[in-house]
């Protein structure tokens, strides 16, 4: 499987990463790097083996549900770009 | 084409449950609902680099329950799963969820569709329930041209559960709605309160000819009330036959219900959006859940309304709708349950109790506005009015005068205040015969009447010898005692 230049674009705009037509280019060949080694990968017979969710074969550890956080909202607000009446402010998003 | 070709109509239902714990799925934080914008956000929820989720136990609880309430299959093994979408009300990029591999799959509900004798029963079957955490709530109001974030919710944890497409009706999408929002207080994992967001439900709705494949179904999000979702699919249905009759088709579409016009409209988003690119949490370990982890849960769970629906019908000889009725909340099928006990095993009492419960007490609640745990008449004094029925101290007449001074609060039980108030039933003959002779020398203007054929002035007659006890002589007796001397 190998990446095109437009699916590299889809990806990007997915992410919301912009990339210039160059590092679009280069990106394409990275991803497609990177495919090239799970090919090499999926070449294995894995024919009856339960795939796994997580390469440490343990399970999930569980937490007691007591409330163990303090309001720190004025410590975590101090260092967002933009706040006011303890929201976080951000670009206008409109669905 | 015609206009007279038949519909049918296919809905599916995902409804979010916010499941009742006091912290996060993945954090420590309160989910206590109603804070300051962001003082439940902490680096977890807001997305702080190098922080870790660590699942919440009593969310896993919530799911076993569910998976046994509705005879589902808990995944011994289950996974999170990333879902990935960017969007400032989840400042990961993404929201953990389940995938493949959900917690709970299959099993289902019965519901109940229409009331009384003429309702029909159907089975709707459930696809899967899986965890997952809530986002946080964006405000569009005006900050300067920018959106404002509150993340208290981010993070609180959520038990999607997905239906098969199996209801073909408004009222069957809402009858099954109410059910489930029934059994999930009733198990205890979710509070109900669909005005704080706790229990709000996706509808997928599409059309079709009879014996054609299924149709395109457009997803209706967010609705918070059974009004809103009746509505909602009502126009939506229209819409979708209408499109298509004039000869255009359905594209697969998320759409918003206004409560304001009645009417759905498709959301503006872009056709990519639907693109999660889901893959597993690196983050969370695979979660297990052992059998005896299972039995542990199914033995606290409550006995469940389904089973004792049936129980009450059975025990108590009551028409399945009443058993219905008196199920509908785990507080009314308390409070019915400890009225009878009360009672005492008497004929009939059961029944009184039902009837009692479901006609006068619920019409006093609904009126007041009261949940049945508030009512200022507990099952004990109810109990206490029923057996004075019974035992025919009094009336069903005076009964409900004694009901309502102890729903005043004047009085601590049905016998003090028959007692205070002089409302024990007479019943010695002796003294209604006295009574019956006195209203028929009194009044010999209606004995003629009748005696002259007109019914209705025996009636009049009961209603004096009634009112001159002030309805505490025994109405069966005033009856008998009069037919018997203006027979003889």
């Amino acid at each position: 499987m190998s990446l095109t230049l437009e699916d590299v674009a889809r990806i990007a705009l997915l992410s919301r990463i912009e990339l210039s037509a160059a590092e679009r280019a280069s990106t394409r060949d990275q991803l497609n790097g990177i495919l090239g080694f799970i090919e090499q990968l999926q070449a294995v017979d894995t024919t009856g083996i339960e795939p796994m969710a997580h390469a440490v074969d343990v399970v999930q550890r569980l937490r007691p549900d007591t409330v163990t956080e303090t309001d720190r909202r004025a410590e975590f607000q101090a260092v967002a770009p933009e706040t006011e009446a303890g929201l976080y402010l951000v670009p206008r998003v409109v669905e | 084409m015609t206009r007279n070709v038949q519909w049918e109509v296919v809905i599916g239902l995902e409804p979010h449950a916010q499941l009742q714990t006091k912290s996060k799925i993945f954090s420590g934080s309160s989910i206590a609902f109603g804070a300051e914008p962001n003082v439940q956000a902490n680096a977890v929820d807001i997305a702080l680099p190098g922080v870790l989720p660590v699942l919440n136990r009593e969310a896993v609880v919530c799911a076993i329950k569910f998976g046994l309430a509705v005879g589902a299959t808990i995944a011994p093994r289950s996974v999170f799963a990333r879902k990935n979408y960017f969007y400032p009300d989840l400042p990961k990029g993404y929201q953990i969820s389940q995938f493949e591999v959900p917690v709970v799959s299959g099993g289902g509900l019965n519901i109940r569709i229409g009331s009384g004798d003429t309702a029909t029963e159907k089975f709707v079957r459930l696809t899967r329930a899986h965890l997952e955490e809530d986002a946080g709530k964006s405000l569009h109001e005006d900050f300067h041209g920018r959106t404002g974030i509150d993340l208290n919710r981010a993070g609180t944890p959520l038990l999607e559960i997905v239906t098969e497409p199996d209801m073909c009706s408004s009222a069957e999408a809402v009858a099954y709605a109410k059910a489930l929002h029934a059994l999930v207080q009733w198990i205890g994992i979710c509070d109900g309160n669909m005005q704080e967001g706790s229990f709000r439900c996706d509808a997928n709705v599409s059309v079709r000819r009879p014996g054609e494949p299924l149709g395109t179904r457009r997803e209706i999000k967010n609705l918070n009330s059974f009004r809103f979702m009746q509505q909602a699919i009502d126009f939506e249905v229209q819409w979708q036959i209408n499109e298509i009759e004039e000869g255009r088709a359905i594209r697969q579409a998320t759409v918003l219900f206004d409560p304001a016009t009645g009417e759905t409209r498709s959301m503006r988003s872009k056709e990519d959006a639907h693109d999660y690119r889901y893959f597993p949490d690196p983050d969370l370990l695979p979660l297990e859940i052992r059998q005896d982890w299972i039995a542990e849960v199914r033995s606290g769970l409550p006995e469940l309304p389904q089973a004792m629906q049936q129980r009450f019908a059975t025990e108590f000889g009551l028409s399945s709708y009443d058993a219905a009725m008196l199920t509908a909340t785990r507080a009314t099928a308390k409070f019915f349950e400890e009225a009878v006990a009360a009672t005492g095993k008497g004929a009939g009492s059961a029944k009184l109790c039902a009837n009692w419960i479901m006609g006068e007490l619920a019409a006093r609640l609904n009126k007041a506005d009261m949940p049945i745990e508030a009512s200022p008449v507990s099952a004990a004094q109810l109990a206490g009015i029923i057996r004075r029925i019974a035992d025919n101290t009094i009336s069903s007449k005076i009964a409900k005068d004694v009901f309502e001074v102890l729903w005043a609060g004047d009085g601590k039980d049905a016998d003090a205040v028959i007692e205070a108030r002089g409302w024990k039933q007479i019943t010695d003959t002796g003294a209604i015969e006295a009574l019956v002779d006195e209203v028929l020398a009194a009044n010999q203007k209606s004995v003629e009447e009748f005696r002259a054929g007109k019914e209705k002035a025996f009636n009049a007659l009961v209603g004096q010898a009634m009112k001159a006890t002030r309805g505490k002589a025994n109405p069966q007796q005033v009856t008998d005692l009069l037919k018997q001397k203006l027979g003889g």
